[in-house]
């Protein structure tokens, strides 16, 4: 059975139209979804189309209308199962120092003091930024933070990691680079991760599963399992499989992609 | 040795202003251009201020000064940041008593002396509920529009992780709220000091706002000149001290 599995789940919002009407806009409709535990899943779709809306429904920040999300055969409401976000925009404490923003999720838990402080160095140490320990967010490069970010969050050790396009804001090298630190950082844990991109080339590297949504009101209109070898490299993505993976994709998405016009926004 | 120089010539170049000022000042009454009975020279005004100080009045009178303006400033920060939290949190409260606030905000604390005076005698207590006036909007206003604007991009991390309420008000809207706080209360510490002038002029028998008054009645000129820089540098210090303060609990923002 699957870890996650939202069925039918919808989502709408009160909006005030152009005349100040007030009017729902329906976002989510009959949205399904199956999450393995531990695999690697990629949410792709135009943009306005309720992924990042489906990763709040997911993380507790946002309630849904209806159908219904099983977290391990219960409702997502009753089970308190831990989940952190990674955002496009880092979401560091300024005021904290590198450290001590790693330190927030296990403050939340209440762990004592020195195992914080220990399992916090062990997490930075696995983005390689021991040594920016006690600097500030503003002293780093974006690449950091999200480095930052993303150590925090594994250091909460939660049970599901939300990831809402976090290298959208990076430049291409940094970018790459992150996209493989991740991947090495995952396959030495397999946690279970959600990651929502607008970028086709970053899921099939990524990913175990792609799942496409339609426009809005969005709902999966496909899955695609990509069976790349692991644990996969920056190689991978000059080979000959990944080409042909790519290409298949473009072809079946090729529809889709025409009637929104925003697909690879950094293809 | 070479940044100790620069650094002097840093001094200078921003105290040019005021050393034309106080060249100006000396000039104009000893040249003619001004009555000198209306217009002491520096050098007399500091002369007073010195025979003020010998006889320990200067100090009284500033000590009490004083004694006021952080009276009703601690009062109004303790008061204004409390509220300010509270309105800032709760979205709906703050949306019926905006107006209300931004209407008391306008309204000068001078204007209401009289009131204040009415209902509370010409005692202690008004003077200090007229500096409070004057210093809670600013800091009360300024809080509660820090913690709206907390990014909520900050508290959504903190929640997904499970955080509490709690959690999420004390480690993250009051910190982020800190910067927006601390120049509320810098403003309110200015209008403290702009406060006091007033209540020490009605009914009061001391303070610097007092000695002003005081001496512009007896035709002691450089004395009046003399409370009134007494009063410039209690609103220097003051705003000092709030300057320290602020750059100590948001020290992040620079290092
Ligand atoms: N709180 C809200 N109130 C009203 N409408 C909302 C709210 N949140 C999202 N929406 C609307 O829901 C739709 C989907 O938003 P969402 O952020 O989930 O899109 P997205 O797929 O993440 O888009 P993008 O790729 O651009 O990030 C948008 O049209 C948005 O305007
Ligand atoms: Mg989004």
């Amino acid at each position: 059975m699957a870890k996650i599995q939202a069925r039918g789940v919808n989502r709408e919002f009160q909006i005030r139209n152009t005349l100040g009407r007030k009017e729902r806009l329906k976002v989510l409709e009959g949205f399904d979804l199956d999450i393995n535990e531990g695999e690697f899943l990629s949410l792709l779709g135009p943009s306005g189309c309720g992924k990042s809306t489906f990763l709040s429904i997911l993380a507790g920040l946002d309630k849904y209308d209806g159908g219904d999300i099983l977290v391990d055969g219960r409702q997502l409401q009753e089970r308190s199962f831990s989940r952190g976000i990674v955002f496009q925009s880092y979401a560091l404490l300024p005021w904290r120092t590198v450290i001590k923003n790693l330190e927030v999720g296990l403050e939340i838990r209440h762990i004592p003091k020195h195992e914080r402080r220990r399992t916090a160095r062990q997490y930075l140490e696995l983005v390689g930024l021991a040594a920016f320990e006690n600097q500030y967010p503003h002293q780093l490069s974006g690449g950091m933070k999200q480095r930052i970010a993303i150590a925090r969050v594994l250091a909460y050790q939660p049970d599901l990691l939300l990831m809402d396009e976090p290298f959208a804001a990076l430049d291409a090298q940094t970018r790459e680079n992150l996209q493989i630190e991740l991947l090495r950082i995952w396959e030495t844990d397999k946690k279970t991760i959600v990651f929502v991109t607008h970028s086709i080339d970053e899921a099939i590297l990524m990913s175990d599963r792609v799942a496409f949504m339609s426009a809005r009101p969005g709902h999966i209109k496909e899955i695609i399992e990509i069976d790349l070898p692991r644990p996969r490299t920056e190689d991978i993505r000059n080979s000959a499989e990944f080409a042909k993976i790519r290409k298949n994709l473009w072809g079946m998405l090729q529809d889709e992609v025409l009637k929104v016009q925003s697909y690879g926004g950094y293809l | 040795m070479k940044e100790k120089l620069y650094r002097a010539g840093d001094i200078f170049s921003r105290s040019v202003g005021l050393i034309l000022f106080f060249i100006l000042w000396e000039a104009a009454p000893r040249l003619g251009w001004v009555r000198s009975t209306y217009l002491a020279p520096p050098s007399r005004v500091f002369g007073a201020l010195w025979l003020l100080a010998l006889r320990g009045e200067l100090a009284r009178h500033a000590l009490i000064s004083l004694r006021r303006v952080m009276l009703g400033l601690l009062v109004s920060v303790a008061v204004g940041v409390v509220l300010g939290l509270f309105i800032g949190y709760f979205r709906r409260i703050d949306r019926i008593l905006d107006l209300l606030f931004q209407a008391f905000r306008q309204m000068s604390a001078f204007a209401l002396f009289p009131v204040f005076i009415l209902l509370f005698g010409l005692g202690e207590l008004s003077k200090t509920i007229i500096i409070f006036w004057a210093s809670l909007w600013p800091v009360l206003l300024n809080t509660s529009s820090g913690v709206k604007n907390v990014d909520p991009v900050l508290i959504r991390s903190a929640k997904s992780m499970g955080a509490s309420k709690a959690f999420i008000f004390i480690n993250i809207i009051i910190p982020a709220a800190a910067p927006e706080i601390f120049t509320g209360i810098r403003l309110g510490g200015s209008y403290c000091v702009m406060a006091v002038v007033a209540a020490e002029m009605i009914g009061a028998s001391s303070g610097l706002g007092y000695l002003v008054l005081y001496s512009e009645e007896t035709f002691n000129v450089p004395e009046m000149y003399g409370g009134i820089v007494g009063l410039a540098i209690l609103g220097i210090g003051l705003n000092w001290i709030l300057h320290r303060a602020e750059k100590y609990f948001t020290s992040w923002k620079e290092v």
